[in-house]
């Protein structure tokens, strides 16, 4: 036990272990870029959705049953399944990762809308404001927090799975943990796991850091 | 891409048997996660410096994506079931510690006074007054707990386990579509079902919430104002 962790030390902070095409650096800017663009594209597809929903009221039945589906929803089976019938390219990651993001964001617009104080709203009516000056002035501003929320359990949550994308042959930091579990590499794999693990917490962290800044200066405004 | 449903009437009893594993190491990881969190959450919302750690703690472990847990519990104990329901469990933890602590939260001052006014003793409150009344929260998180649990039990396959999602890999690994389509499917109804009788029981536990879903022709019932 002692052994391993010895080796999983010098695993990570080994110099040659960092560089190069299958270094822990190139592996990280992969799986970032992996889980930057599929929050991104899931983001283009939630945040509407979810905006649509919360401000008429209408469907409120779909977001909360899409984020039950989204739960049970296999991501190895999705992957897997989607790479059979697309062949071998970046298409089942995505599929799989935005399929993972879209319910978080989309139920936590819906819901930071949906708290917006219907008497704020019927005010902003009252001064005359339209539908679209209701949505853009007052909902998203005031929604604002929850939405952030919402990209950001979606980018913790896909940063975690962008393993998977080593399992179909890509690239990120996933690839040391299925190496190494092909090649009966503990110390690998263990830092593989190690890495992600990191990645996630300390994005995780940084990010409630930040919106704890953004949004403190805001109300003390 | 085509299913074989041939192939499926065939292996209806393998099918079957990766099912019943399946829900086996899903059920016992949220068994588990009831029995540690049940007096984690009672400390937590009893001791406030502990709430603050151990409610940061469970959400610093549900960053952790779910194969680093079975990976990292290898050294441990090795490529076995066991490994499956503790990697299980911490994440069942996460969401049962939360909604406990936020079920106890939520019971009424009044009640847990008059109960002490009675001359309840402190774990008979517990055990016959809060409780119960924070069983409709409690009872949301031991269905995301469960719902989340027959979903990553697959991500075991990696380490040779994994009831259903063994069909993934060989799936995969045969360039063979229907598995991976019926492993997909069979995970989905399993969620579905464990969610209807999850919310069956909590009706069934929780008689005084269901006046609130009184269906427009039913007559309420009369009860004395308070």
């Amino acid at each position: 036990m002692y052994e391993l962790f010895k080796d999983l030390g010098s695993w990570l902070v080994s110099g040659e272990q960092w560089t190069g095409a299958d270094g822990i650096g190139h592996r990280l800017a992969e799986h970032l870029q992996y889980s930057l663009l599929a929050t991104l594209i899931a983001a283009v597809i939630a945040l509407p959705l979810g905006l649509l929903i919360g401000h008429t009221g209408r469907g409120a039945f779909v977001a909360v049953n899409l984020v039950s589906f989204g739960r049970a929803l296999p991501t190895v089976g999705l992957v897997v399944l989607v790479f059979l019938a697309s062949g071998l390219s970046m298409t089942p990651v995505y599929v799989a990762l935005v399929a993972l993001a879209v319910p978080a964001i989309v139920t936590n617009t819906y819901a930071g809308m949906n708290a917006v104080d219907p008497e704020v709203k019927d005010a902003a009516r009252g001064q005359g404001m339209r539908g679209h000056q209701v949505l853009f002035q007052v909902e998203i501003p005031l929604a604002l927090p929850l939405i952030m929320t919402g990209l950001r359990l979606a980018l913790i949550q896909v940063v975690a799975t962008a393993t998977i994308a080593a399992y179909v042959s890509f690239g990120g930091l996933g690839r040391y943990v299925f190496d190494g579990l092909a090649q009966r590499d503990l110390v690998q794999v263990l830092g593989g796991a190690v890495l992600v693990a990191v990645v996630a917490v300390v994005l995780d962290l940084a990010l409630s850091g930040l919106q704890r800044v953004l949004f403190r200066r805001r109300t003390a405004a | 891409m085509t299913v074989e449903w041939a192939w499926i009437s065939d292996h209806a009893g393998d099918l079957t048997t990766l099912t019943l594993s399946h829900l086996q190491a899903a059920l016992t990881a949220v068994l588990l996660g009831l029995l540690i969190s049940l007096p984690l959450a009672v400390l937590a919302h009893r001791v406030r410096p502990l709430r603050g750690f151990l409610l940061g703690l469970s959400n610093v472990l549900f960053t952790i994506p779910s194969i680093a847990v079975f990976v990292l519990l290898l050294p441990v104990s090795g490529l076995t079931r066991t490994t499956t329901v503790i990697g299980l469990t911490v994440y069942t933890l996460v969401v049962l510690l939360r909604n406990t602590v936020e079920g106890l939260d939520s019971v009424p001052a009044k009640a847990r006074e008059a109960a002490v006014a009675m001359g309840t003793r402190p774990l008979r409150t517990l055990l016959t007054v809060e409780l119960p009344l924070a069983l409709p929260v409690i009872m949301a998180g031991v269905r995301i707990a469960t719902v989340m649990s027959i979903s990553l039990v697959s991500v075991a396959t990696y380490i040779g386990d994994g009831g259903l999602g063994q069909l993934f890999t060989d799936g995969f690994q045969r360039d063979f579509p229907t598995p991976v389509a019926a492993g997909i499917v069979l995970t989905l109804l399993l969620a579905l079902v464990a969610d209807a009788l999850l919310v069956a029981v909590q009706y069934v536990l929780t008689p005084w919430t269901r006046d609130r879903h009184r269906r427009p022709g039913q007559q309420r019932r009369t009860r004395g104002r308070a």
